[in-house]
C-alpha cells in the first residue's frame, strides 16, 4: 500500500464532499435568494450580510428540533429511509473529474475520486438505488400522504430514468467511452462540446434529470395542496433535514454530470480548470432554481405521458439518428 | 484488505439472503433482497467483472425490485394472509433440495476450495467492448433469441393493459 497515494486519496475525498455540502447549505440560501428576487422581495437578510449565515442558523434549528416518530411506524425502515436517500445523493460524485491531472512528488493524480472504466454506468447505478429511499419512506411512515407521494415519485422517478440512461447512450455513442475522464477529455475545445454536437440529447437529459431529482415543475411529490409534503411528510428534525440535503446534493451532483457529459467538464480559457468546474456547475444551479421560480407545476397524468409519450420516443430517435451518423 | 472486503460482503450476502426467507413482512424481505442484490455486486467488483456489477445493480436492484416493492406495496398483504395457503410437501421438499445444495457445495469445496486461480486474466476482462464482442459474435443467437422474447413480453403486457383500459 502506497502511503502518499492513500493520503493525498483521503484529502481529496474529504476536499470533495466538504465543497459538495457547504454547496448543499449555500444552495438553500442561494435558492430563498433568487426566488425572492423573482417574486420581488428581499429574502433572508437578517442572519450576517444579505442573510449569509442563513443556512448555518437554519442547521442548527433543524440540529436541536424535537425528533418526532409517529406512532404505529415500520421504525426501523422509517429510522433509515433517510439515510438511504443521503448516501446515494453524496456517491455519485466520487466519479467526475473537476480538472486536469496534477503532478505531486513526482506522480501524476487525476482530480477525480475514482477514474471508474465504467464510469457512467455507476451514476446510473447509484440514480437507480435513490429510488429506495422515498419508497421506504413513503411505506413507513403510516401516513396516506406519505404513501401517495412516495408512490409517485417512485413512478416518476422510474419513468424518466429510461429517458436520461437513452440521452446518456448518445454521449457514450459520440465519445466512444464509459469513462468520465475520457468523455471530458475528448471535449477539449468550445465547439467540441456534446452539448453542441447533440443538443436534444442535453434536453432530454436535462429535463430527465430534473424529474429524477424531484424539482419544480416536476416536483408533484411535494405538491402541497395534494399531499402536503408527500413522503417525508412525518419526518422532522435532522431525519428531514437529511431529505432537505440529500435534494440539493442531487441537483449539484446533477450539474456536475450535466457539465462533465455536454458541457466539457473541466475545460475553459483563461481560468484554472477547477475554476471553470465550480463556474458551469453553478450556473445550473441558478438555472434549476430560475425554473422553480417561473415555471407552473404539471399535473400528474401530464407528467407521465410527457415522459412516456413525448420524451421516450424523442430520446429513441434520437439514439437512432445518432447512432447512424456515429457509424 | 481485498479479504476482509470480500469477507464483509460475503457476511452480509448471506445474512440478507437469511433474512429475506426469514422475514414475516414482505416489504421488509424485498429490502433485504435489495441489500443482498448490493452485497453481491461487490463480490462481482472483487471478480474484476464491473461492468457485470454495474448491470447487476441498476437492473436488478434499480429495476425489478422497484416493481416488486409497488406490486407488494399495492397488493398490501397482512401477515395473516401472507402464506396462508402452503403445499404440505413444500417442507419436505425445501429440506430435500437444500440438503442436495449443500451436498454439492461441500464437493466442490473440497475439490478445488485449496486451489487458487492460476490462469492470469487477458488484459481487458470483464470490460464493456469484451463483453460486448462476445455478445454479438459467439453468443448471437441466444442474445437475439432473448431480444425477441423480451419484445413478446413487452407486446404481452401492452395488450393486457390496454385490454383492461376498454371495459
Amino acid at each position: 500500500m502506497d502511503w502518499t497515494f492513500l493520503i493525498v486519496k483521503l484529502i481529496q475525498v474529504i476536499a470533495v464532499f466538504a465543497v459538495l455540502l457547504t454547496g448543499c447549505a449555500y444552495m438553500t440560501w442561494l435558492e430563498r435568494k433568487l426566488v425572492a428576487r423573482i417574486q420581488s422581495r428581499l429574502g433572508p437578510m437578517n442572519a450576517g450580510y444579505q442573510g449569509l449565515l442563513q443556512p448555518v442558523a437554519d442547521m442548527i434549528k433543524l440540529l436541536f428540533k424535537e425528533d418526532i416518530t409517529p406512532k404505529h411506524v415500520d421504525k426501523f425502515i422509517y429510522g433509515i429511509a433517510p439515510l438511504a436517500s443521503f448516501i446515494p445523493a453524496t456517491l455519485s460524485i466520487a466519479v467526475v473529474p473537476f480538472g486536469d491531472s496534477i503532478t505531486l512528488f513526482g506522480r501524476t493524480y487525476d482530480l477525480v475520486i475514482s477514474n471508474l472504466n465504467v464510469g457512467i454506468l455507476y451514476v446510473l447505478a447509484i440514480t437507480s438505488i435513490g429510488v429506495y429511499s422515498i419508497i421506504m419512506a413513503g411505506y413507513s411512515s403510516n401516513s396516506k400522504y406519505s404513501l401517495l407521494g412516495g408512490l409517485r415519485s417512485s413512478a416518476q422517478m422510474i419513468s424518466y430514468e429510461i429517458g436520461m440512461g437513452l440521452a446518456i447512450v448518445v454521449v457514450i455513442l459520440l465519445s466512444g467511452s464509459l469513462n468520465l475522464v475520457d468523455i471530458v477529455d475528448k471535449q477539449g475545445s468550445f465547439v467540441g462540446w456534446y452539448v453542441f454536437r447533440n443538443p436534444v440529447a442535453f434536453v432530454v437529459y436535462f429535463i430527465c434529470a430534473v424529474a429524477e431529482t424531484n424539482r419544480s415543475p416536476f416536483d408533484l411529490p411535494e405538491a402541497e395542496s395534494e399531499l402536503v409534503a408527500g413522503y417525508h411528510t412525518e419526518y422532522s428534525s435532522m431525519k428531514f433535514g437529511m431529505f432537505f440535503v440529500a435534494e440539493y446534493a442531487n441537483m449539484i451532483t446533477v450539474g456536475a454530470i450535466a457539465t462533465t457529459l455536454f458541457f466539457g467538464g473541466w475545460h475553459g480559457p483563461f481560468l484554472p480548470p477547477i475554476v471553470w468546474f465550480l463556474i458551469k456547475v453553478a450556473a445550473f444551479q441558478v438555472f434549476y432554481i430560475w425554473a422553480r421560480g417561473t415555471l407552473p407545476r404539471l399535473r400528474y397524468d401530464q407528467l407521465m405521458s410527457f415522459g412516456w409519450k413525448v420524451l421516450l420516443p424523442i430520446a429513441v430517435i434520437n439514439v437512432m439518428v445518432t447512432a447512424f451518423f456515429v457509424l | 484488505m481485498e479479504m476482509f472486503i470480500f469477507i464483509l460482503a460475503a457476511i452480509a450476502s448471506v445474512a440478507c439472503c437469511l433474512m429475506v426467507i426469514t422475514q414475516k413482512n414482505p416489504v421488509r424481505a424485498v429490502l433485504f433482497l435489495i441489500m443482498a442484490f448490493v452485497a453481491q455486486a461487490i463480490l462481482f467488483v472483487q471478480l474484476s467483472a464491473v461492468f457485470v456489477a454495474a448491470l447487476q445493480i441498476i437492473v436488478y436492484a434499480g429495476a425489478i425490485m422497484v416493481l416488486f416493492l409497488f406490486i407488494i406495496m399495492l397488493l398490501n398483504l397482512r401477515k395473516d394472509e401472507f402464506g396462508g395457503d402452503r403445499h404440505p410437501f413444500q417442507k419436505f421438499a425445501a429440506v430435500a433440495l437444500a440438503a442436495l445444495l449443500a451436498f454439492e457445495l461441500v464437493i466442490v469445496a473440497l475439490r478445488d476450495g485449496s486451489r487458487s486461480p492460476s490462469v492470469s486474466l487477458p488484459e481487458n476482462f470483464g470490460s464493456v467492448e469484451s463483453i460486448g464482442e462476445i455478445l454479438f459474435t459467439k453468443y448471437l443467437l441466444p442474445f437475439e433469441a432473448t431480444s425477441i422474447l423480451l419484445m413478446a413480453a413487452i407486446l404481452g403486457a401492452v395488450v393486457l393493459a390496454k385490454k383492461r383500459l376498454d371495459d
